[in-house]
C-alpha cells in the first residue's frame, strides 16, 4: 500500500487531478445539485456511474449537457481523459480507467448486481491517479462504492460520502462510510462546494 | 502490498503466460485484466501473483481455468436487437446478391452471437448458400458454442431480443427443453465451421463477406485493437461488411480509412473498395 499522503504531514498535498462520483437510487437529484454548480472554467475530469436499468435509455447525458457548464460526455472505449468533461458511463458497461488515464469499457459481469458499477470505476481510478483522485459515493440503497471508496482513501485520494441523515437513500454512503473509515460525511451542497474549489492546491 | 510491485508481476504473469502457451494478452486493457487476474489469484488459492505465475508454468493442466478468468463470457442471442435489425434490413439485402458467402463470428463466446446469425440467415432464406466461421480462443467456450446447449431461464430474454431484432419465425422452433436446459437443434450447426483463432496472435482468415466481432475490441488497448481490424480488412472480400459492439468502432484506428460507415448507430461498416 502506498503510505497515505494525506495522513503524512511530510510530504506534499496531492494536487488532486480527477473526480469520480457513484450514485444509485436519487442520483439524478443529488447529480442536479452537484454537477451544475462546477464552474465552466473547471480543470478536472469527473468521471460518473449511476446504476441505470439496462434496459432504459440513458437520458443522463442529455439532461447534465443542458444544465452543466461544463462538457458532458458518455464515456467511449479508449478516450484520452480529458480536464473540465463530465465522463457518465453507459447503460450496461462497466467503466474503468487505464493507467495511461484513458476510459476502458467491458461487458464484464455485474458487480453488486450492478453494471455499470461503482467499485469497478473507483478501483481502476485509484490504479490510475493513486493519491491525486477524489471519489464521491452518493445516494443509494445498496453498497456498490464502498470498496471502491476504501480503494481511493488507501491510495491516498480524499474520499467523500454523502450524509446518511440527509440523503435521499442512505444504505449506500452509510456502507461506504463504514468500510473507508477516513471518508468525510458532507452535505449535498458541501459536496459540491468542495469539489468546485478543487483542482488548484487541495482545500483542507 | 505496494501497487508497483503487484503491476510487475503482472507485467511479468502475462509475459511467462506468452512464452509458455502463446496466449497473448499483454496488450489488453489493463486495468480488467487486472481486476481478473486478482480474482483468479484469490480464487485459484495464491498468495500473490508470482506464485500464481510460477503454478501455471510448471502446471499446463492450470491454464484452462486461468483462461476462464481472463477471457470474459458474457453474452446473449440477439444481444442489441438493432443491431440484428439493421443486418437483416440494410446488410442482407446486398448479401442476396451473391452465389455464395462467408460469415466470420470472430469472438463467438459460447455461441449464442453464432446462433442468432445462423437463424437469421435461415429466416432470411440464406442458410444454405453461407458457410459460417465460429472463432474464439477460449476452448472452453469453443466447446460450449459447439454444443449450443443453454439454461431455459435465460430463454425469454433471448426471445425478447429476437422478436425486436425483426425475427421471423418462433425461437421456440429452433430449441426443445429438456431438464431446464434449452437444447439447440443440431442442423443449425450443418453450415458452421469453429476454430480456434486469436485476434492477437494469429493470421487472416479467408474472403468474408461479413465479420461480426462485438464486444472482443474492447478488451484490447489500442494496438491489439488496430492489429485485430487490420485483421479484418485483410479478411474482408471487396465491399465486405463488418460489425462491431455497440461501444466500439474504428474512430481510433489507423485503419478507419479502409472502411466506410454503413449503418452509422449500429457500428456496421463496408470495406472500400481496393
Ligand atoms: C464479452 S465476449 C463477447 C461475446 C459475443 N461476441 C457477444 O458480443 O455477445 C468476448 C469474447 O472474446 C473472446 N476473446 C478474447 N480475446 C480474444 C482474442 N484474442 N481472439 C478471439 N477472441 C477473443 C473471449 O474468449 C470471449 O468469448
Amino acid at each position: 500500500m502506498i503510505a497515505s499522503a494525506q495522513a503524512n504531514g511530510a510530504s506534499p498535498t496531492p494536487v488532486t487531478e480527477a473526480v469520480v462520483i457513484g450514485a444509485s437510487a436519487g442520483a439524478v437529484q443529488a447529480l442536479a445539485r452537484i454537477l451544475p454548480a462546477l464552474p465552466a472554467d473547471y480543470p478536472l475530469p469527473v468521471l460518473v456511474v449511476v446504476h441505470v436499468p439496462a434496459d432504459r435509455d440513458n437520458m443522463l447525458v442529455p439532461h447534465f449537457a443542458a444544465t452543466c457548464r461544463i462538457a458532458v460526455r458518455e464515456a467511449e472505449d479508449k478516450e484520452a481523459i480529458r480536464a473540465g468533461t463530465v465522463y457518465f458511463a453507459p447503460s450496461d458497461y462497466h467503466m474503468l480507467v487505464e493507467p495511461d488515464r484513458t476510459i476502458s469499457l467491458s461487458l464484464d459481469p455485474l458487480v453488486h448486481y450492478s453494471r455499470p458499477s461503482i467499485d469497478v470505476l473507483f478501483d481502476s481510478a485509484a490504479d490510475a491517479y493513486g493519491p491525486a483522485l477524489a471519489g464521491v459515493v452518493l445516494t443509494g440503497a445498496n453498497d456498490d462504492g464502498a470498496a471502491g471508496l476504501k480503494a481511493v482513501a488507501d491510495a491516498g485520494g480524499v474520499a467523500l460520502a454523502e450524509d446518511p441523515a440527509t440523503a435521499y437513500s442512505p444504505a449506500m454512503p452509510r456502507a461506504a462510510l463504514d468500510a473507508c473509515p477516513a471518508a468525510r460525511s458532507m452535505s449535498l451542497d458541501q459536496i459540491a462546494s468542495f469539489l468546485a474549489a478543487l483542482g488548484g492546491a487541495r482545500p483542507s | 502490498m505496494d501497487d508497483r510491485v503487484e503491476d510487475i508481476e503482472i507485467q511479468l504473469l502475462l509475459e511467462a503466460l506468452f512464452q509458455r502457451y502463446h496466449y497473448d494478452f499483454r496488450n489488453y486493457a489493463r486495468a480488467s485484466i487486472k481486476r481478473r487476474l486478482r480474482q483468479a489469484r484469490d480464487q485459484m488459492g495464491f498468495a500473490s501473483f508470482s506464485a500464481l505465475q510460477e503454478g501455471l508454468l510448471h502446471d499446463p493442466a492450470r491454464l484452462p481455468r486461468l483462461l476462464d478468468y481472463l477471457t470474459v463470457q458474457v453474452s446473449e442471442m440477439f444481444r442489441d436487437p438493432s443491431y440484428y435489425r439493421a443486418i437483416r434490413e440494410k446488410v442482407i439485402p446486398h448479401l442476396r446478391t451473391y452465389p455464395s458467402l462467408k460469415v466470420w463470428i470472430a469472438g463467438c463466446s459460447e455461441g449464442e452471437e453464432l446462433y442468432s446469425f445462423v437463424i437469421m440467415f435461415r429466416e432470411e432464406g440464406l442458410e444454405k448458400r453461407t458457410l459460417f466461421y465460429a472463432t474464439d480462443i477460449n476452448p472452453d467456450a469453443l466447446d460450449a458454442a459447439a454444443r449450443g446447449i443453454y439454461p431455459l431461464d435465460r430463454i425469454s430474454a433471448f426471445t425478447s431480443n429476437h422478436r425486436h431484432s425483426g425475427g421471423k419465425s418462433s425461437l421456440s422452433d429452433y430449441y426443445r427443453a429438456d431438464y431446464g436446459r434449452a437444447v439447440f437443434d443440431k442442423s443449425l450447426r450443418d453450415r458452421v465451421v469453429f476454430s480456434d483463432h486469436s485476434l492477437v496472435t494469429d493470421a487472416v482468415f479467408a474472403e468474408m463477406h461479413l465479420i461480426s466481432c462485438r464486444n472482443v475490441l474492447i478488451y484490447f488497448d489500442r494496438k491489439f485493437q488496430d492489429r485485430a481490424i487490420g485483421l479484418f480488412r485483410g479478411s474482408l472480400a471487396r465491399k465486405g461488411f463488418l460489425g462491431l459492439g455497440s461501444k466500439e468502432s474504428l474512430h481510433f484506428s489507423e485503419h478507419a480509412d479502409a472502411f466506410a460507415p454503413f449503418v452509422r448507430d449500429e457500428k456496421i461498416y463496408q470495406r472500400h473498395e481496393q
